[in-house]
């Protein structure tokens, strides 16, 4: 059976965010910390995920923040906190990026045609990734570096959905586009990552050292 | 239902959504169990969403949370750094408010000012020290380049120059006159 993303939040956390955000609004500008302490990973990973630096994901992650409390009056209730300041990440990245980076070139994965079907390379037996094996710096280099090499739009997708864990119609509306884009992209994506990752999961990673020197995975 | 390779894969993220309808979820069960290529995709596609989904997965830099809380205290109206400074602001009207006060006990018997140009010391912090001279007409902040006949300075307390009929430097002791 597949495993089921949670991506509402509960509601008694939801509540607390309420009221935080309206004591805010009246004043109490100091209560911004608390709201936004559990989000500060998830905003700099959203800007980290587009940027792919990490100073600039950092200055963007801070223009974010005080962006969302400059315009804290403009939430509205009946989206959630945590989708409005990914929203706002977004587009303060991609501002970024077009200010700062107009020659950046993207990865050739990105000039794919997203409504052809992809087919997998990789048919060989799956060894599972270990979560614990995150603990290693050099197995989430690894990976940031797959993820780094998809196409923007793939990657904004990915991150939104699969680490962001905001729900389809989140994502496309972050974004700017439709649920079904959504879902090809996340498809894209996903498959993509796995055939980047699957000859490097050779065992190695859950216990001898990631890689020798000069290897690569794939 | 009978699904094919191509089918399971262009469904599989869907899948693993649970957004495929009851039929086609139990085609794509059937044809997972006899086929090793198409669960090899799904297993590893359902790894990299749970290996990706993991918190740990991004490391924030070091001090980042100290950084940001620093630059939003700096842009933000009423925040701890702004609460100092509006702290330090009332302490300072206080004390203006405080000498304006001494200042207007003082006014009953104080002689006349010693020069018609000069200003009346109101602003001064009346317990601050000043340097006056024998035959000077005004009172200075130590190291004044204005202070007169620098063989007879005295150092006073601001109000009791204020009494003996010296006045404020418009020099030195500019910040604290009213224009």
């Amino acid at each position: 059976m597949p495993e089921e993303v949670t991506s509402l939040d509960p509601p008694a956390k939801l509540f607390n965010e309420e009221m935080l955000i309206q004591r805010i609004r009246n004043g109490e500008h100091d209560l911004f910390y608390e709201l936004i302490r559990p989000y500060e990973r998830r905003v700099y990973s959203a800007a980290f995920a587009i940027l792919r630096n990490e100073a600039d994901a950092e200055d963007v992650a801070q223009e974010a923040m005080l962006k969302a409390f400059k315009h804290i009056r403009q939430f509205r209730a009946e989206a959630r906190f945590s989708t409005w300041l990914t929203q706002i990440t977004i587009n303060e990245a991609r501002m970024w990026r077009r200010k700062e980076h107009a020659n950046m070139m993207e990865p050739i994965v990105e000039r794919q045609d997203e409504e052809g079907n992809y087919t997998p390379r990789d048919f060989a037996d799956w060894r599972e990734i270990p979560l614990e094996t995150l603990e290693r710096k050099e197995v989430r280099q690894k990976l940031a570096e797959a993820l780094a090499s998809l196409g923007e739009k793939y990657r904004e997708t990915f991150v939104l959905r699969d680490m962001q864990h905001l729900s389809i119609e989140e994502t496309a509306k972050a974004l700017g586009i439709s649920t079904a884009s959504v879902k090809t992209r996340l498809l894209r994506a996903r498959l993509m990552l796995r055939d980047l990752l699957a000859p490097g999961f050779g065992g190695s990673w859950s216990s001898k050292p990631f890689l020798a020197k000069g290897t690569k995975p794939w | 239902m009978v699904v094919s390779c191509e089918e399971v894969w262009r469904e599989i993220s869907n899948y693993l959504e649970g957004e495929v309808d009851a039929s086609l979820r139990a085609a794509m069960d059937d044809h997972l169990r006899g086929c090793k290529h198409c669960t090899a995709v799904l297993e590893g596609t359902r790894n990299v969403v749970q290996v990706y989904g993991d918190e740990r997965m991004f490391e924030v830099p070091l001090g980042f949370s100290h950084r940001l809380h620093r630059r939003l205290e700096e842009n933000m109206p009423g925040s701890r750094r702004s609460f100092l400074g509006w702290m330090v602001a009332a302490a300072a009207a206080v004390l203006v408010a405080g000498s304006f006060e001494v200042a207007r006990s003082s006014v009953f018997n104080r002689p006349e000012l010693r020069s018609e140009h000069a200003q009346p010391g109101a602003g001064v912090p009346p317990d601050m020290l000043v340097i006056v001279s024998g035959d000077g007409k005004t009172f200075h902040a130590a190291g004044c380049p204005f202070i007169h006949d620098k063989t007879h300075i005295q150092t006073i307390q601001a109000r009791e120059a204020l009494r003996q009929g010296y006045t404020p430097c418009v020099r030195c002791m500019k910040k604290y006159l009213s224009a």
